[in-house]
């Protein structure tokens, strides 16, 4: 019986105990740390990818709660997915303080808006910056928006706004912001592997 | 990559130039330790610091920033002069027997056609000969004096080690050993790759670094190869996917240019982008750009789109020039640009010459900010004294900042740096009210889509009409925003050898990219992901761990694109008679009726080996190319210019020719030249880079990386400190002549000074993650320094070789 860590976790998730199956003489390859057991056994395991550099090792978030309608998940843990082909389970500096991320004190929690002139910072609700947004960009566009160039070809483009595009988003979110983008006449438009 | 992370453990020899994984992508390194561990294979580190990569490297040879392409230069040379080269694999494989135009010339560093007023290239004479057949003109011999062999001979005879010691600093000794090991690979059961990222993309010249080894891999029939390519370990986690996506200015997603303004004819269009073979029996793929683009038009507006209006051709802007980030930031400097949305971007931090990019926000109407965390860019007009000098009273920009999921709170794919696409799920709800990225452009689109319908208003015919048939259209569902990029069939797709036979039905999702069709009964997003969610499901949720042919290519593990194939180019792992140079490393193979094996044929799979259809199939030759015909700004043989602030003030090759001095096709606005800073002044080459505690400007906001990096410094060599009275530990000032850092200087052996062109150069190393943001020590925006111009072809800016001063700052004595 060979198991490699991940499974001895997961056959001993379903027995007594883990050092049971230990003392029959079916150890994992590598030293077992039962705390982390104990800690982890009744927390959700959901695969994910480190967000950080493109060798996008295998991730593994540990939740509390356990789904019911009025739970609330909490994650907890974090550690490299053991049976990805390239991080196999291990994580880097970075990797290793993602926790930290997931829960820092600089996320933002609301949507805000700085007026001009001003130094700081006022809440507003998700309603009111999509509608003074759209409002701006409107404006702007009808403005400026290009039909013909000089020589009267059409060319449809909107050279007085830009937008620059994350290479940590989802191949999804890329997906949409390209058909907006390109749907209004964008065309300075880039993201970070230009950089 | 070419290849993917897990294949770099079939390698022989790894070089790592330009990149640092051992610091910088750390879990992929492994593969590197991996093969030195199982397979003996050898690593080669050249860098001007001896990094942690280095450290455990066969050979370290130090660098001058900014000299690559006369160390790989040399390396041409060395391996044309000692006939170390793959013979049957340049000869088949590339275009080395190929006639080039006799009216093509490269005189002290200008290549034929140059107007230096516009300071661009006029690229009509850097072709091949063609014969009235239409085809390229061949001398098998390699002989001809205008083949590409012979070109390249001539070309690199001036590459000696001496001329690559006295431009680089590199001791001729350590050259030498690593260009012999170099071509030891040359032999057909020897593969190197190499590993590469910023450190060759971040100069003017960072595209020609590039292909200057890409050159070299061909030349020793390295590409295609188990265990060979070359290998780009980029940066973000989707970076990749992001690029694919083409969420850049001049291309559409799967790299479909861009029309320009004279391009007002739709089947022009169409033709110019489907080039004929150049060659007799080449499949030339991208004559398959029809099927790609009018699908594309079909994904994003649906019915809308027509044969009769041209599948909405001329809804897709037009381009009169690009307006990448640095074109993009001139324009606002300028006070060109209203509105400005910069989504999970730092430009602040991370575009060069902060001062520039924060006077450029100052004057915009509008900013938007979508983040997860609080960033330097949306905070732009606040005041933090020496770190971020504004008075927000004077600062008129209206700032939206709009709180966006992490990783951890959503679900999607990322492609990663071996292009694979890996979907992840989502484990828990974001903090307060922050929206999924897909939830706050539907929200901003949503609110533009219902003004135009009221109002009317600037052509509002492409946002009433985008196709929007979501479940969820104010969040849309990354399964749906996925099905859609892969693509399906709007009626029935039939099999063009049996018409009688359907490849898919009405509503079905398409398998792969061959069933793209051009008469708008298929849409897709992007034709390079089409099939990664077929009928048969969510394929890049796929978490299979069996890897059949052992040599890691684990093929039910995500989806790679392109038809999930892990190894580009793989016909060129075959000889001229379909059988594997290395049967140890085989990965297809010709079985006398077609192409099979543990990877996906790069080639179509019953083309006979004799039928000699090239493994390139991209170009209309079929062949890899040593010349790179008219696809590159500054030529079709890389050449060594300097960066555009010199050490030297002269260009060691070209020392009578101001014209060479700097790479002749880089585009640099007026004022940004104005900022450029002379030897004379600042005398220290400056080379920014990472920490392997640290991402970017992103982790100053993680507790624990800061608590491991906690504070800036700068790195500089022993001989330079002493020369300037600095400690280890002193407080001291870097600038240029666009700003200043302050930082704690740490005094190290890993840098050293270089003999250069009868000079001793000294490096300073600049570590870039501080800023006035974050739960790190605050420091000071490493940009200040950099200067605002980028390679001529990708528009990278120089952040890796630029000049500096340095001094050190008196401690005051508390009284």
């Amino acid at each position: 019986m060979d198991l490699s860590r991940r499974q001895f976790f997961k056959v001993c998730g379903t027995c007594a105990g883990a050092t049971s199956l230990a003392m029959l003489g079916f150890s994992p390859n590598e030293a077992l740390a039962e705390a982390r057991t104990f800690k982890l056994a009744h927390t959700t395991e959901t695969r994910n990818t480190c967000p950080y550099c493109s060798v996008s090792c295998g991730v593994l978030l540990y939740s509390l709660g356990d789904g019911s309608k009025n739970a609330q998940a909490a994650i907890i843990h974090v550690e490299g997915d053991p049976d990805h082909p390239v991080n196999r389970g291990t994580l880097c500096p970075k990797g290793a303080g993602l926790l930290d991320f997931i829960h820092s004190e600089n996320r933002l929690q609301h949507p805000e808006f700085r007026a001009a002139g001003s130094d700081e910072w006022q809440r507003i609700s998700w309603d009111e910056a999509f509608t003074r947004i759209a409002r701006h960009m409107k404006d702007d566009r009808d403005a400026n928006f290009i039909e013909n160039n000089d020589t009267g070809e059409t060319v449809n483009r909107w050279l007085s706004a830009g937008m620059l595009a994350s290479s940590a988003a989802s191949n999804e979110t890329g997906w949409l912001t390209v058909k907006m983008a390109r749907s209004l006449g964008l065309v300075a438009l880039d993201n970070q592997a230009r950089i | 990559m070419t290849n993917h992370w897990v294949d770099i453990k079939n390698a022989d020899l790894i070089i790592i130039m330009g990149g640092n994984a051992a610091e910088a992508h750390p879990c992929g390194f492994k593969w590197v330790t991996e093969a030195k561990a199982h397979r003996g294979a050898r690593l080669i580190v050249v860098d001007p610091r001896f990094n942690r990569s280095a450290a455990v490297a066969d050979v370290y040879a130090p660098i001058r920033s900014g000299s690559d392409i006369a160390f790989l230069g040399g390396v041409i040379h060395y391996l044309l002069s000692n006939d170390k080269i793959h013979h049957e694999y340049v000869r088949n494989f590339t275009n080395a027997a190929y006639l080039v135009r006799e009216d093509f010339d490269f005189n002290d560093g200008i290549f034929s056609g140059y107007d230096a007023d516009k300071r661009q290239y006029d690229r009509e004479t850097w072709d091949y000969q063609l014969g009235d057949d239409g085809y390229v003109q061949i001398d098998d011999t390699m002989t001809h004096p205008r083949c590409v062999h012979q070109l390249m001979k001539q070309h690199y005879s001036r590459y000696t080690p001496e001329v690559v010691s006295n431009v680089c600093g590199t001791p001729k000794e350590d050259f030498l050993k690593i260009a012999e090991m170099i071509a030891e690979t040359s032999a057909t059961d020897k593969v190197m790759t190499i590993l590469y990222a910023l450190g060759w993309t971040q100069h003017t010249t960072g595209s020609q670094n590039i292909r200057s080894m890409a050159m070299i891999q061909l030349l020793l029939g390295n590409i295609g190869r188990v265990g060979g390519g070359v290998n780009a370990l980029r940066g973000h986690s989707n970076v990749q996917g992001i690029t694919d996506m083409n969420l850049v200015t001049n291309v559409l997603p799967g790299y479909l240019r861009l029309a320009s303004d004279k391009e007002q004819d739709f089947q022009g269009y169409l033709d110019a982008r489907s080039p004929k073979p150049l060659r007799p029996n080449q499949i030339s793929y991208w004559q398959n750009f029809p099927n790609f683009w009018v699908s594309l038009a079909k994904a994003f507006y649906g019915d809308a789109a027509t044969p009769e209006n041209n599948f909405c051709y001329d809804w897709f802007p037009k381009l009169d020039q690009p307006y990448d980030v640095l074109h993009m930031f001139e324009r606002m400097h300028q006070g060109q640009m209203n509105g400005f949305i910069s989504q999970g971007f730092n430009p602040l931090a991370s575009v060069p010459c902060v001062r520039k990019v924060h006077e450029g926000l100052s004057k915009l109407k509008y900013l938007v900010v979508i983040d997860p965390l609080v960033t330097e860019t949306s905070e732009f007009w606040r005041d933090m004294g020496d770190y971020n000098e504004a008075t927000p009273a004077d600062i008129q920009t209206e700032v939206f900042r709009l709180p966006s999921t992490c990783f951890a709170e959503e679900a999607g794919s990322y492609s990663n740096s071996s292009r694979t696409l890996q979907w992840h799920w989502k484990a828990a709800d974001p903090p307060g009210d922050a929206k999924t990225d897909t939830g706050i452009i539907a929200g901003i689109f949503y609110g533009l889509r219902r003004l135009y319908e009221q109002e009317g208003g600037a052509f509002p015919d492409p946002i009433v009409n985008l196709s929007w048939d979501y479940d969820h259209p104010l969040e849309p569902s990354a399964e749906d925003l996925a099905r859609e990029f892969s693509g399906s069939a709007l009626v029935d797709v039939a099999d063009p050898k049996d018409p009688t036979q359907t490849l898919a039905k009405a509503g079905e999702q398409l398998s792969g990219f061959g069933q793209l069709r051009n008469d708008g009964s298929t849409a897709c997003g992007n034709w390079l992901y089409c099939g990664s969610w077929s009928e048969a499901g969510n394929l890049m949720a796929k978490r299979g761990t069996n890897d059949p042919s052992g040599l890691g290519f684990y093929p039910d593990w995500g989806y790679t694109w392109p038809a999930n194939r892990r190894v580009l180019y793989n016909r060129a792992n075959c000889d001229m008679q379909g059988q594997p140079w290395d049967p140890t490393r085989a990965t297809i193979h010709w079985n006398g009726q077609q192409w099979v094996g543990n990877d996906v044929p790069d080639m179509r799979l019953t083309a006979a080996p004799e039928e000699d259809v090239g493994p390139f199939i991209m170009h209309p030759d079929g062949v890899g190319h040593l010349f790179a015909l008219k696809s590159m700004a500054e030529g079709p043989l890389p050449e060594h210019y300097e960066p555009f602030e010199t050490p030297l003030g002269v260009n060691p090759m070209h020392p009578d020719n101001p014209l060479a001095l700097n790479n002749p096709a880089t585009r640099i606005f007026p004022n940004d030249r104005e900022q450029l800073g002379g030897p004379d002044e600042y005398p220290y080459v400056a080379t920014t880079y990472r920490l392997t505690e640290h991402f970017h400007y992103w982790t100053k906001n993680v507790l624990l990386n800061s608590i491991l990096q906690p504070s800036q410094f700068i790195e500089m060599g022993e001989e330079l400190a002493a020369e300037k009275g600095i400690k280890n530990g002193d407080q001291v000032k870097v600038f240029s002549k666009r700003g200043y850092i302050r930082a704690v200087a740490v005094v190290t052996k890993r840098l050293r000074g270089l003999a250069v062109n009868g000079r001793t150069v000294h490096t300073i190393g600049i570590p870039i993650h501080w800023g006035f943001i974050g739960v790190a020590q605050k420091g000071y925006l490493a940009n200040r320094l950099t200067p605002f111009v980028g390679d001529a072809n990708a528009q990278t800016p120089e952040f890796k070789a630029f000049l500096v001063n340095i001094e050190k700052i008196p401690t005051t004595t508390a009284v």
